[in-house]
């Protein structure tokens, strides 16, 4: 709903001729991702001021969780960065078994990470694509939303959604992937490669894409003043990536490079993407080689324990030979979950992670144990305190603050959106570029209105 | 009755046709269902193939809204008015569940389903909804747009004392697709 | 099974944060890792600068700012912030506790530009004034909102629609 009106006043101190136009982009306008306004005063084409107004996306996920027991928060995390949910996912589950004082089993740890970085690669797509689009590069469009259907279709297949998964759990994941999984993510990878190749040769060296990005520059002074992370700061020199200055998970153990700008501009924050795909398909082969094979549970007493050995313990009895030999059959859309591997990506702590659908159907334990954690009153209760984890989200750093006051439900959970600094930041970014600079500038933020306004 | 009725239904197939494979979007897209729309309307699915996804930013040239994605209600008022400037005739979808009822956003920012402010066509619930439902959900309003009687011959044959006031004009058949009148 | 022993809390930052801030440590403690100090709410401007000024600690970033509700509890409202170091690679929390139907904390706006919208969203959902912001507007609800959503009071059904029915 674009306006304008002209304000007759003479702008203070300038020139009397000069007619100051206030226009309000947004929030219904095609290059606003619809839920941003951003007000701008411009003399002539040149952004004098800027006001960018936000919370039309406002979904109160902060709280709505406070309402939710701890495991019903992860839907609302999908929601916060949609393009790449899985990272959020995993940064919720870990906030919570940080507090919890837990730690998932190691498939568990490698699964996450290479599922995050499919999501870093969805949403590096999205961005670019988008940008690309705004600056009217339709093809690169076409092109990348393509491989982006590749991956999804991979993601759907391991996860059962397209988009909103809910894949993580407190203390591991839904379950472990079917046989015909790998192949298709090698396929998946080896298509999006060549769409992102294709996306090099047609954009990276182009005149029109090189002038119109090589605008709004920031340094590295600038980005720490508004607390800027994430592929805008590395864009200014600055090599700071939560995966390798606060390595969590199982990162260290995993050979990747950052990719560093050197001015800072619009054209630096595209190339830093783009190498971030290339690294993030990296990261992703190098998970599929390293995978460790599942049953690496290990006991109270630190014996490592085959999956299907697992039974019931303590507060819910030996039901060693009493437990019946499960002759009900798990749905087709919850394979990878049977309780013949969902040990080897589930903490085998039966206070924490819900027992596998068969023993739920077929069992009585299953039954209880699955009770007990899902009703309110029930579920799982951190003990009283507050933990912050932080991982490398698509834009930045995203935070997960939890507060536990020893209930089934959180008593707070605060994100820290990694898009919120660099939105603040904006209005001191255009002031001064031309109107026409100010799409291609907002498309680098890659603003994602869920996480954004929450 | 008589040889008007049957020229008017033939006329109304013919316009019917016509306007269901020419539909221009108006694409209000604001949030998660904002990615599957992409999906459904780029290369994969394509719902261009159907003569209905051609998007124009724009709402003055445009005949179908789409709603994609929650709506809150600091932008419901802007939802209204980009509905308010579409040209007659104008349906509306309802993409995805927050639109339809406001999905598992119970709370205080979200609008509890976009028909409590403007009328809606078609309601394509999923939290997004699969791009095979999107397109599932574009023909169901083709569908629609077929049977409806567009009335073309009948105002032309109006008499100066049968033209309507502005008040009544929303209710005289073929002017209002929706059904708003039933409102 | 899998449950580990977390780490015993070793305190790796909080005896050079004690020694440079004295008595302005109210309390301080290490949980899971996550090193805590609390200060007083009228000392937070000084404290920040001394924190982002030291050359050790070298607290250059202001990572979160965010407001908790632990009604019925008194002092009733926190400020939480999330400091973080590039450099050298540690994170702090520091808190602030403030009370009363009209809180207010002073604002770091003029140390990090960055603590702008943290602080108007924390006004927006809590309530909590910051003293100094020159620009305290609402963020991400609307003007002519009534109420300070995030607090434990707001219920979270009860809505102020613009057009529409009230439902």
């Amino acid at each position: 709903m674009p306006l304008v009106e002209l304000d007759k006043k003479p702008a203070e101190g300038g020139d009397p001729e000069e007619r100051r136009m206030m226009l309000h982009m947004g929030p219904s306008h095609p290059a606003m991702h619809g839920t941003i306004q951003i007000n701008v005063e411009l003399d002539g084409e040149v952004i004098r001021r800027a006001d960018v107004e936000i919370g039309y996306l406002h979904r109160c996920f902060e709280k709505m969780s406070e309402t939710v027991v701890w495991n019903n928060v992860f839907p609302y995390t999908d929601r916060l960065n949609y393009v790449s949910p899985l990272i959020n996912n995993a940064g919720y589950a870990m906030a919570v078994e940080k507090l919890l004082g837990i730690k998932t089993t190691e498939r568990c740890e490698w699964i996450r990470t290479m599922m995050s970085e499919v999501s870093r690669v969805t949403d590096h797509l999205t961005c670019v694509a988008a940008s690309a689009m705004e600056c009217g590069a339709f093809t690169v469009f076409l092109y990348l939303i393509e491989a982006r259907e590749y991956l999804w279709e991979t993601i759907e297949q391991l996860t059962g959604a397209r988009l909103t998964i809910s894949y993580c759990r407190v203390g591991g994941v839904k379950g472990d992937w079917s046989k015909d999984f790998e192949p298709g993510l090698r396929d998946a990878i080896a298509r999006t490669r060549e769409k992102i190749h294709l996306t090099d040769k047609l954009l990276t060296r182009n005149r029109i894409w090189v002038d119109r990005m090589e605008t709004a520059p920031t340094d590295a002074a600038f980005c720490r003043r508004w607390g800027i992370t994430g592929p805008w700061l590395r864009s200014s020199g600055v090599d700071y990536d939560v995966r390798k200055d606060f390595p969590y998970s199982i990162y260290d153990q995993l050979d990747f490079d950052v990719p560093v700008g050197t001015r800072g501009d619009n054209y630096d924050r595209y190339l830093v993407r783009m190498e971030e795909m290339r690294q993030s398909l990296r990261l992703i082969e190098q998970c599929l080689e390293k995978m460790p094979e599942g049953e690496l549970n290990v006991d109270h007493e630190g014996r490592v324990m085959r999956a299907s050995d697992m039974k019931d313990h303590g507060a819910r009895g030996e039901t060693e030979g009493l437990v019946m030999d499960y002759s009900v059959a798990a749905d087709p859309t919850l394979q990878g979950t049977g309780s013949d591997v969902v040990w080897s990506v589930r903490v085998g702590d039966r206070d924490v992670t819900l027992p596998p659908k068969e023993e739920v159907y077929g069992s009585i334990e299953g039954l209880i144990n699955h009770f007990k954690l899902v009703m309110s009153g029930h579920g799982i209760r951190p003990p009283e305190g507050e933990a912050y984890q932080a991982v490398e989200g698509a834009n930045g750093e995203l935070g997960f603050y939890v507060i536990s006051k020893g209930e089934d439900k959180p008593w707070r959970v605060r994100v820290r959106p990694p898009c919120f600094p660099t939105m603040s930041a904006l209005h001191a970014v255009v002031e001064g570029i031309m109107i026409a600079d100010l799409v291609p500038t907002f498309g680098a933020v890659n603003m994602i209105g869920g996480e954004l306004d929450r | 009755m008589g040889i008007l009725d049957t020229l008017e239904s033939q006329v109304d197939a013919v316009v019917g046709w016509g306007r269901k494979y020419s539909l221009f979007v108006y694409p209000f897209v604001t949030a998660c269902c904002g990615m599957e729309y992409m999906a459904a309307s780029c290369a994969h699915y394509d719902t261009d193939r159907f003569g209905a996804a051609y998007p124009r930013f724009s709402p003055r040239q445009t005949d179908l809204l789409l709603v994609v994605g929650t709506i809150s209600h600091k932008l419901a008022p802007v939802l209204k008015r980009v509905y308010e400037q579409m040209a007659e005739p104008k349906w509306v979808i309802a993409f995805g569940v927050c639109t339809c009822t406001g999905g598992f956003y119970d709370n205080y920012a979200t609008v509890q389903g976009i028909d409590t402010i403007i009328p809606v066509d078609v309601y394509i619930p999923g939290c997004p909804p699969r791009p095979e439902m999107v397109i599932d959900g574009i023909m169901k309003l083709q569908d629609k747009i077929q049977r409806e009687k567009a009335g073309l011959l009948r105002r032309r044959t109006m008499s100066v004392a049968e033209i309507p006031s502005p008040d009544t004009l929303s209710t005289i058949g073929g002017l209002t697709p929706h059904g708003q009148s039933k409102r | 099974m899998a449950k580990t022993p977390v780490p015993p809390s070793e305190e790796r930052l909080l005896p050079r944060v004690r020694a440079l801030l004295g008595g302005r440590v109210l309390d301080s403690h290490c949980h899971r890792g996550d090193e805590t100090i609390i200060v007083p709410a009228e000392s937070i401007q000084d404290v920040m600068r001394a924190l982002h000024d030291d050359e050790e600690l070298d607290f250059e970033i202001l990572m979160d700012l965010c407001g908790v509700d632990h009604m019925p509890r008194r002092p009733r409202f926190e400020v939480v912030y999330h400091l973080c170091s590039y450099r050298k690679r540690h994170r702090l929390r520091v808190k602030v506790q403030v009370d009363g139907p009209e809180p207010v904390v002073p604002t770091l706006r003029d140390l990090w530009p960055g603590a702008d919208w943290f602080e108007r969203e924390v006004w927006d959902m809590y309530g909590i004034r910051f003293e100094g912001h020159p620009d305290l507007r609402r963020l991400l609800m609307y003007d002519g909102f009534e109420g300070h959503p995030l607090r434990k009071d707001y219920p979270v059904t009860r809505r102020q629609p613009l057009i529409g029915p009230r439902n």
